[in-house]
């Protein structure tokens, strides 16, 4: 049960978006989502369609799991969809019942925000599938390298973030098994009303925080006895280099902004 | 006849790329006061089993009875199942999260609906067969050594009053002292309170001297099911799968090489004396 919760979930696959440079895919990615904010017109959504499919067929990774994310924003989407839908006013109205009334624009609008949404879902996801959180960190911590000269703690903020997204998985199968000891113990924790759900929490919460803590306890032991002092003169086992197909890539996203901002300026 | 399971097949993930097929075609009969070893080396599928006895576990394919009910029966009691078969989880002390040893153990038999007097009696009764007297009652369970926190959350099982109880590795990461006394503790509550107990372990040198049966798993399959004696007659055999005979077993086999007459099939180490003294008299 609860294992179904994906974040951040690799999905591993030899393919050519596997293997390229991380900060290649944070950078298209991010460029990616500002071309979203750019189209306004149906030749801007094919131009994006044409991309997101052949990048999707590239990473190799089975459909499904792209469209997985798209679950928790279903009613956020629903919800952007019917207020376009039926509040923007327009110069036509296609549909009149009652109070509600649906306008071209409408309509237009509700469509185009609904790719919007959906794109920039499967996206992002194009990218967490394809990049283990360990390298995405990594590309990050190089991205963001220039703000240490602005004394922001990057080399911090990326260790605490891998950190993090490495105790996930942990924490989750911990859950499972407290909560099975705890249900072998005759506790309950679907009945009831909120407070006593509430309340039936306790003895979940209470073990999970303590191995939480003392799972960070051995952790900063382990790191401070093999000398961990912070970003300083730290070297990579796996450094980032960019190789030839991290140009090309560089190359194709350029051209695909150029394409967007053209069909933006011309139509 | 207690627990009974029948063809119990178990699929982790199933239709994934993580797909693991943890437990394969087990058939097991688990009788009234039998105290039995379950043994198999990491990711054989043994605690996966035991998640099965309680109901924990649904499995993919199979039943399992309990005397004689079908626990996957619409309507069947789930709840109630779990309070007469106990399990104790790998590393229990994880578990524990009151503000005091007393109400951590009161925890499973409020959960059976007795009153708080009722529950404390109870736990009482829990905390003196596990060994832990009333100085503890009122202590923090974090603040209790690492075999006490063992044996307050063994205690917190207890105390539902199962019939069958399982314990899952019960002596993981204890030292010798702990770990004998926690056995001996077992084998006293089989003896005296006539529980039927399943005993997880991966060390054959553990439960030898306790068991009457032996429940060998390997690959999610059951591989041996019978007394003591007879499987580690397959040493050789469980060493393949990544398991030992108890060192008695190695040693007896080393010394009737040697031409000594001894028996070996002694599995215990008072066997094994009583089996060498009797083949060096009757060399004098």
């Amino acid at each position: 049960m609860i294992r179904d919760i994906t974040l951040g979930q690799y999905y591993p696959a030899d393919s050519i978006l596997h293997k390229l440079d991380p900060r290649v895919k944070l950078v298209t990615t991010i460029s990616f989502l500002v071309a979203l904010f750019l189209v306004n017109s149906w030749v801007g959504y094919v131009v994006a369609t044409i991309f997101l499919v052949s990048v999707i067929r590239l990473s190799k990774v089975p459909f499904p799991f792209m469209v997985r994310g798209l679950k928790a924003i279903f009613l956020i989407l629903m919800i952007t969809v019917v207020f376009n839908l039926f509040l923007t006013p327009g110069d036509r109205v296609l549909v009149h019942f009652w109070k509600l009334q649906i306008t071209d624009k409408g309509l237009r609008t509700a469509i185009f925000m609904a790719i919007r949404l959906v794109y920039l879902i499967v996206g992002s996801s194009v990218m967490t599938l394809t990049t283990t959180p360990n390298d995405l960190t990594d590309g990050m911590e190089r991205l963001l390298g220039p703000l240490k000269k602005l004394h922001v703690p990057v080399h911090e903020v990326a260790m605490m973030m891998s950190i993090a997204l490495r105790f996930i998985p942990i924490l989750l199968e911990e859950t499972d098994k407290i909560m099975k000891a705890q249900i072998a113990r005759g506790a309950d924790f679907e009945s009831g009303n909120l407070l006593q759900k509430a309340k039936s929490l306790v003895p979940l919460l209470v073990p999970l925080f303590i191995s939480a803590f003392r799972r960070a306890n051995d952790l900063a032991m382990a790191m401070e006895a093999r000398c961990y002092r912070g970003g300083e003169g730290r070297t990579k086992m796996k450094p980032l280099v960019y190789a030839r197909r991290d140009y090309l890539a560089y190359g194709t996203v350029m051209i695909f902004l150029a394409v967007i901002i053209a069909v933006r300026i011309v139509l | 006849m207690s627990i009974k399971l029948e063809h119990v097949n178990y699929i982790y993930s199933p239709e994934t790329a993580y797909e693991i097929h943890a437990l394969r075609d087990v058939n097991l009969e688990i009788g009234q006061g039998e105290f039995i070893g379950l043994i198999g080396h990491t990711g054989s599928g043994k605690s996966t089993l035991v998640q099965h006895l309680n109901g924990l576990v649904k499995a993919t394919d199979g039943h399992v009875y309990f005397h004689g009910e079908d626990i996957y029966a619409h309507g069947y009691d789930m709840k109630k199942l779990r309070s007469r078969v106990g399990l104790v989880f790998q590393y229990p002390e994880h578990q524990l999260f009151e503000v005091d040893v007393l109400s951590d153990v009161c925890f499973g038999p409020k959960n059976q609906g007795l009153s708080r007097e009722e529950a404390e009696e109870r736990a009482k009764e829990a905390l003196q067969m596990v060994g832990l007297s009333e100085e503890f009652y009122k202590q923090s369970p974090f603040e209790l050594s690492g075999g006490q926190k063992r044996r307050a959350a063994i205690a917190g099982v207890l105390a539902m009053e199962p019939e069958v109880l399982i314990l899952d590795e019960p002596t993981a990461g204890l030292d010798p002292k702990g770990r004998d006394e926690i056995l001996d503790q077992i084998s006293a509550l089989h003896r005296e309170k006539k529980i039927t107990i399943v005993l997880v372990s991966h060390s054959m040198e553990d439960v030898a001297k306790y068991v009457g049966r032996i429940v060998v798993m390997n690959q999610g399959e059951v591989m041996y099911d019978d007394t003591p004696r007879e499987v580690f007659r397959h040493y050789k055999e469980l060493e393949e799968v990544g398991l030992a005979a108890p060192q008695v077993t190695y040693m007896m086999h080393a010394l009737k090489e040697k031409g000594f007459a001894v028996d070996e099939d002694a599995t215990t180490i008072e066997e094994a004396r009583d089996t060498i003294l009797k083949s060096l008299r009757g060399r004098l």
